[in-house]
């Protein structure tokens, strides 16, 4: 498909003006951008390939790829647990690499590149060993932050294999568990990285 | 199988595989989106709202302010539920804080809702902000707390036999302002049918939020549902029900739209509750042998200018030693923050980090190792109420704890201890957390198939709920656990208690337990295939005390040129009574010792002296740890019984093991550097210039 015309000054503005910040500083509430409130972008078509299927919707150019995986494609394993790329809860993996879906625009440069989220990532007999490592180490305690951690981890280890404990902890040092299953998390990204993952 | 048997989480799967269905991930039919319009400002009053910019643009359904939200029931007689912020969302002008909730967007979808609330244009005639404690000199010495314990109390003469004590100091110590930050920050999906409210909602206590919404829009019980399978941690900012649950259900009224009101990680640090401040004066006398003659300890904390939580922290100080002149005291000074409320362990987390820090500073008066000064001052039985305990295993946490972390080879000397380069500190306390028992229901189903299925209106913030109370249905019904499942976070399900004060193992499985042994009886007369029971506190936990113990060691490396602190194992030894499941209970220990980590170490929320705004409202600015600040943190885990705390004897341990662990860091940095750090969070700054 034809990638939306859309200027720099135009992601600028938008980023700015909502979409990416989510609300915001609540402060900046209003600087009073009423008269250019009326003169949006409208919606535009973008196409993504997501767990493998091609999805093609419209959408508002500010909005993030998280919001669009989970409020437009209902793929709500991906969590937004800040919107500013401070937590790791919106991990996916983009073109084999993680990143945060919270801080790229769903209509961006990734178009084209396939996208994984959680609800891909287990196998023909049901999941995947990483998943099941989490489940055997107790790697999670309420869940929120696990589908981000779980495909952080996945970058993690295509990324090269750790080298040790330390390793693992400074390369998942991007996703917060407030729970405090860190033990567990390193436990079980470290039964996985002996034997290599896909 | 049997009860304690590490089985994995029942919930786990379905967690790991993202299909665990939270508040913000419904999608029912013609959602709609909110988002909050908060204040600018930390004191005032709104004096106009202009809501046209954001009606005007395509797609925005209504924005809710105090010039139209629709009016809700009395303040008073909440009919068994509680808020967070007494006092009701858009219901005057008045601004209290900085990020209270003036207006709610609604619209088509959340990025439009998200721009038009910052189209929202308000006036405010701004008053005087005074977010600090030593700015406010509306002052209050609060009774008790919600009635469980008294927040003022003395036994004995405390004025005199601090003057008779060989040994007596008096420090001050303080405790920041802290956010809970659950992961999944705070939201509710509303929707209507006809006159019945469904509300899919982020909360620790179904029955609690749905009796709210029953009492405010004027509904019988019956007609309202709050659906709750699983909540992203909570750890009490989810105890009571805050602003957003009440507007997202007045908003998809409004509408007459299903609507989704997700909060964004910033507005969570308004109004969805903190742990207050706290500035505590801890006097100690002793004897010669280390043994306690008096005990004082005031903290002066704060609550919201509407507020009634306060930080109790004195609440354990009377129980935890043997002394027999204790005075205990609170004073509360109104701010203008949101209003605080219970995070792990209101009270013992703070209160027990000052008394166990003074405790550490006592032993070095004296000259004595800071475990055998614990141990002199056992208390045997509480010396607070005189009554036995219900079960104590301390000294066995002591002992057991020590050996594991090798404490016997301490130097105690500070700075005496090195390994490559780092000076390494040592340090101890003792934890402790009340054993909580509150009236809850359940019920047991036979299905035909023969598995079993336990029902309750409890909720699994992450705690390992649907694992215990399917192992201890199990357990009573003598069958193997794979046959029996869970059901809970429904309050259309038998009503149970609020997921708070580490209380469901001993209220809710302690229902489960006794429904369970009521089918089994009926089935094996081959009576109905469902029994359900009520359980409550009874005549046996009145006669008793009933607490958890524990004791923490810590290992910290302090880079003498940098200050950086790092703690670099734990070990922690804790008697909670029965183990329902090794697996789970060492994760809840885990995942208090981290909590302790980062108040000791990271976590302070900020506020803008001038202006009384919040200056850390993201997880950039407050800081949690992550993965590379936690070592390895070693669980021993008594595994007693209590013979005198309900059926099954297990006193609930969500909570413990924050306890005492901030005191072991600071202790521990003491012993590392000779600098005696007496406010939380000790950072690089606290010790860069003492070292």
């Amino acid at each position: 498909m034809t990638p939306p015309d859309l200027s720099r000054r135009d992601l600028i503005y938008l980023t700015a003006s909502g979409g990416l910040l989510g609300l915001g500083a609540p402060g900046s509430n209003a600087e009073a951008e009423s008269q250019q409130a009326q003169a949006r972008p409208e919606k535009r078509s973008v196409e993504l390939t997501v767990n493998g299927e091609r999805r093609e919707f419209q959408i508002a150019p500010s909005v993030t790829l998280l919001d669009a995986l989970r409020e437009h494609l209902e793929l709500t394993g991906t969590k937004k647990g800040c919107d500013h790329g401070q937590c790791g809860s919106c991990t996916v993996l983009v073109g084999g690499r993680r990143v945060l879906a919270c801080l790229i625009l769903a209509i961006s440069e990734h178009q084209g590149e396939p996208i994984e989220t959680i609800e891909g990532l287990a196998r023909d007999d049901g999941v995947h060993p990483l998943q099941a490592a989490f489940v055997a180490h107790d790697a999670l305690q309420c869940g929120y932050c696990t589908p981000g951690q779980i495909m952080s981890a996945i970058g993690l280890l295509r990324e090269g294999r750790p080298a040790d404990d330390d390793a693992i902890r400074e390369g998942m040092a991007g996703n917060i568990c407030r729970c405090g299953a860190y033990e567990g998390i390193v436990a079980a990204i470290r039964s996985i990285s002996a034997g290599g993952v896909e | 199988m049997s009860l304690g048997d590490p089985i994995p989480r029942r919930d786990g799967p379905l967690k790991v595989a993202g299909r665990a269905t939270y508040a913000a991930d419904q999608h029912p039919q013609g959602i709609a989106y909110a988002a909050p319009v908060l204040s600018t400002i930390a004191s005032g009053e709104v004096l106009s709202i202009d809501t046209r910019p954001a009606m005007q643009r395509a797609g925005v359904l209504t924005v809710l302010t105090p010039d139209n939200m629709p009016a809700l029931g009395q303040l008073t007689d909440l009919k068994g539920g509680t808020l967070g912020e007494p006092r009701l969302p858009l219901s005057d002008r008045l601004v209290e804080y900085d990020g209270q909730l003036v207006g709610l967007v609604v619209a088509e979808s959340l990025e439009l809702a998200n721009e038009a609330a910052a189209l929202v244009q308000i006036v405010y005639a701004p008053g005087t902000p005074r977010s600090e404690i030593e700015r406010s000199s509306d002052r209050f010495r609060p009774k008790d707390f919600y009635g469980i314990a008294e927040l003022q109390t003395q036994r004995g003469d405390v004025d005199e036999a601090l003057s008779a004590s060989p040994f007596r100091l008096q420090h001050s110590y303080e405790t920041s302002v802290e956010h809970h930050n659950p992961m999944e920050p705070h939201a509710t999906t509303a929707l209507w049918e006809g006159d019945r409210l469904i509300v899919y909602d982020s909360t620790q206590g179904v029955i609690s939020t749905r009796n709210v919404l029953a009492h405010f829009f004027g509904l019988p019980a019956g007609n309202v549902r709050v659906i709750c399978p699983y909540v992203g941690g909570g750890f009490g900012s989810k105890g009571y029900v805050w602003p957003r649950t009440i507007l997202a259900a007045a908003a998809a009224k409004a509408t007459g739209r299903p609507v989704k009101l997700a909060l964004s990680r910033q507005a969570t640090f308004s109004n969805n509750g903190h742990r207050g401040r706290t500035i505590q004066t801890v006097s100690l006398g002793a004897d010669q042998l280390g043994r306690l003659i008096a005990i004082r300890h005031h903290t002066l904390t704060q609550t919201s200018l509407a507020g009634v939580h306060v930080e109790p922290s004195g609440i354990a100080t009377g129980m935890l030693y043997a002394c027999d002149n204790v005075a205990v005291s609170h004073e509360v000074a109104r701010v203008t923050t949101g209003s605080p409320t219970a995070m792990r362990a209101p009270g013992e987390a703070s209160g027990v980090y000052a008394l166990e820090c003074a405790m550490d500073e006592l032993a070095e008066a004296i000259g004595m190792d800071p475990l055998e000064l614990r141990r002199r001052n056992h208390a045997v039985s509480d010396p607070e109420t005189g009554k036995p305990f219900s079960s104590k295993h301390l000294l066995a946490c002591y002992e057991r704890g020590a050996q594991a972390f090798g404490w016997s080879r301490r130097d105690p000397r500070p700075r005496s201890m090195t390994a490559n380069g780092m000076l390494i500190g040592w340090g101890m306390a003792s934890a402790t957390y009340p054993a909580n028992m509150r009236p809850s229901s359940a019920r047991v189903e036979a299905e035909p198939d023969g598995r079993f299925v336990v029902t309750a209106a409890t909720q699994d913030l992450g705690t390992g709920a649907y694992t215990i109370l399917a192992q201890i249905a199990a357990a009573a019904l003598g069958v193997p656990v794979e046959k029996v499942r869970c059901e809970l976070g429904d309050s259309a399900l038998p009503e149970a208690t609020l997921s708070g004060g580490s209380s469901t193992s001993a209220s809710v499985g302690s229902a489960v337990h006794e429904a369970a042994l009521k089918l089994r009886t009926q089935l094996s007369a081959g009576g109905a295939p469902m029994a359900e029971a009520h359980h409550e506190p009874g005549e046996l936990e009145k006669q008793y005390s009933a607490h958890s113990f524990g004791a923490h060691f810590v290992e910290v490396a302090v880079d003498p040129e940098l200050a950086v602190i790092r703690v670099r194992r734990v070990v922690s030894a804790m008697d909670v009574g029965r183990i329902l499941n090794h697996r789970t209970a060492q994760s809840q220990i885990r995942g208090g010792v981290v909590w302790g980590i980062g108040m000791a170490l990271m976590e302070r929320t900020g506020f803008d002296p001038a202006t009384g705004r919040l200056v850390t409202r993201n997880l950039a600015d407050y800081l949690v740890p992550v993965n590379p600040d936690v070592p390895e943190i070693q669980v021993i885990l008594i595994d007693e019984p209590d013979p005198h705390f309900g059926p099954i004897g297990a006193r609930g341990m969500g909570e413990i093991g924050i306890t005492g662990l901030p005191a072991v860091i600071a202790n521990a940095v003491w012993h590392a550097t000779g600098v005696r750090v007496r406010r939380l969070p000790i950072v690089i700054e606290s010790i860069l210039h003492q070292l």
